[in-house]
């Protein structure tokens, strides 16, 4: 009886045992290194913590990461959006091989992305060179980190935006167009308003894998202190300096900042469950 | 005939696809077929005795075999992981299960290089495991213990994420039925599950794979970057093109771009393959 209220009965074996196994390994492995950051940041205290965050060196990375970030997630969300409705809408030769491209930058090492897009907008660069030329300078500025960070996130929009196209009921689509409503219209005030939960989620994930990035971003930053270095460059910094404690606690401000994205994301998934539920 | 009818009256105008595939591709174009594109002309560009010759220096050989140690660790317990976490929570229903998946996600949203400093404030100097790793004199971070660690947490959801929900949608009539004629649990597991989920199972191995191979961050905060004992691949990558050796740096960017390859057109047919499951 006990059993039952926290498991529904079920004929097949091993449940103790598989669970038992996830739940050893997953604290070996995950929660108890995590719990070891956790303590470190109660060992700084308060004061101590802060002191560290609000050095101006680490709320200018804080700064940098997150405004390069945020501009990363939004043009992944505009062009992710156009790749994503290109691959559900329109027919075109080789539309498998596009859609397995996608996927690169999950398989792709972060350092191969980072040194190839180095080469590709240093000063003699295919792109590098010509930007030169207009007096814009990508390679070691926040432009470069900001494109860096569009090549990690963009399938995380592509990838959340696509299956809610391919679902969208075209009786809708048809329903607005047949009753006289523009195409432009039909797609702003049909379309759009079914498409943003999954928009603002691929956008959520976008910026918050762009906020951890490291390894693309760390060739083509060029890491000047208060001008170009990111937040988690930052925390390496301070452990080649063996200082822990500062780095425990940039990594503490970091992990803060993704969490709230991540429930803000969890929010939204709820919300437009409910909301199109409620239709 | 109705569907191919409404496809008629929804086409949208020829300017308006083109537009957008214009946009789309161009897009796709600069930020991953270009990257591509760079990695194998540089790579070859002093020709391929340049690039065999970067390959097959010893500390690029160590690299590998190390790169490939850490793969042969990491991948089957994290494959072993994702099938236990797989089979208790896509086939039973418990509180507290939703939970726990979130748990599982964790790592992939931890930035590599905090996952990489956990593991050096738990083992590193004046961490928790000091004193006892001192005293039994067993070196983690700034070795290939520490390596591994750092690897296992990063590559840690893959696996299970790629199982759980494709081991929950699939349910578990088919494992009742082969119970009840009278298969016990691990012949029911091995012929009726296991079938089942090769092709995403498949996947998951792939990817974990790719990830172990070509983990930078976390790598290294951990590693201490020593030539030809904890240097992997992605980290000997970078040591190259830091000293501006742009071929040799690619040669090896070029075999961890290869095995990125590789894992998408994986994923392309294992997509495919449910895909085909799904109409029949």
């Amino acid at each position: 009886m006990r059993r039952r209220s926290w498991k529904q009965h079920s004929v097949l074996p091993g449940f103790g045992l598989s669970l038992g196994y996830t739940l050893l390994y997953l604290g070996l492995i995950v929660l108890l290194p995590l719990s070891a950051l956790i303590l470190k940041s109660i060992d700084l205290g308060w004061n101590g913590f802060w002191e560290i965050i609000g050095s101006e060196r680490v709320l200018r990375s804080y700064q940098l990461t997150l405004s390069t970030s945020f501009f990363a997630a939004l043009i992944n969300a505009v062009f992710g959006f156009i790749i994503a409705w290109f691959l559900v809408r329109v027919r075109f030769i080789g539309k498998r091989i596009i859609d397995a491209l996608i996927d690169l930058p999950f398989a792709l090492p972060t350092a191969v992305s980072g040194i190839a897009l180095t080469t590709i907008y240093s000063r003699n660069g295919w792109i590098g060179a010509p930007l030169e030329s207009l007096g814009i300078h990508v390679a070691f500025t926040p432009i470069g980190i900001t494109i860096a960070m569009i090549l990690v996130g963009l399938p995380f929009v592509v990838r959340t935006v696509q299956p809610a196209i391919e679902e969208l009921e075209v009786e809708l689509e048809e329903a607005s167009l047949s009753l006289g409503a523009g195409r432009w219209k039909t797609f702003t005030k049909v379309m759009l308003p079914m498409l943003l939960p999954s928009l603002l989620t691929g956008f959520a994930l976008a910026f918050a894998r762009a906020i951890g990035e490291y390894g693309s971003v760390v060739f083509i930053a060029g890491n000047m202190p208060m001008k170009t270095e990111i937040s988690s460059l930052l925390i390496i910094t301070k452990l080649e300096q063996y200082d822990y404690a500062g780095a425990t606690a940039i990594a503490i401000g970091m992990l803060i900042i993704s969490f709230i994205l991540l429930f803000s994301i969890n929010l939204l998934q709820s919300w437009s469950s409910r909301r199109l539920k409620g239709i | 005939m109705k569907a191919k009818k409404r496809s008629q009256a929804l086409k949208t105008p020829t300017v308006f696809n083109i537009l957008i595939g214009v946009a789309a591709l161009g897009f796709i174009t600069l930020f991953l077929l270009l990257p591509l594109a760079i990695v194998f002309t540089e790579a070859f560009r002093q020709g391929i005795r340049v690039w065999w010759q970067s390959i097959s220096d010893p500390d690029a050989l160590s690299a590998i075999k190390l790169t490939l140690l850490v793969a042969v660790i990491t991948v089957p317990l994290n494959l072993l992981f994702g099938l236990a976490a797989a089979w208790a929570l896509g086939k039973f229903q418990f509180k507290g299960r939703s939970f726990l998946i979130t748990l599982i996600d964790l790592p992939f949203s931890i930035s590599p290089v905090i996952a990489g400093l956990i593991f050096v404030l738990l083992c590193g100097a004046n961490g928790w495991f000091a004193p006892w790793l001192d005293d039994h004199n067993i070196q983690i971070i700034f070795a290939v213990p520490g390596i591994v660690l750092a690897t296992l947490f990063i590559t840690f959801p893959f696996v299970a994420r790629e199982l759980i929900p494709l081991m929950t949608e699939q349910g578990t009539d088919a494992e009742q039925a082969a119970l009840s004629l009278g298969a016990n649990g691990w012949q029911t597991f091995r012929r009726i599950t296991l079938p089942n989920i090769k092709w995403g199972l498949l996947y998951g191995v792939i990817l974990c794979n790719a990830r172990a191979m070509g983990e930078f961050g976390a790598v290294s905060v951990v590693s201490g970057h020593i030539r030809g004992e904890t240097n992997t691949l992605p980290l000997h990558a970078e040591i190259l093109y830091n000293e501006y050796n742009f071929s040799a740096a690619f040669a090896v960017a070029s075999l961890l771009t290869f095995l990125a390859l590789v894992t998408i057109i994986v994923r392309a047919i294992v997509e495919g393959k449910n895909k085909t499951r799904e109409k029949v």
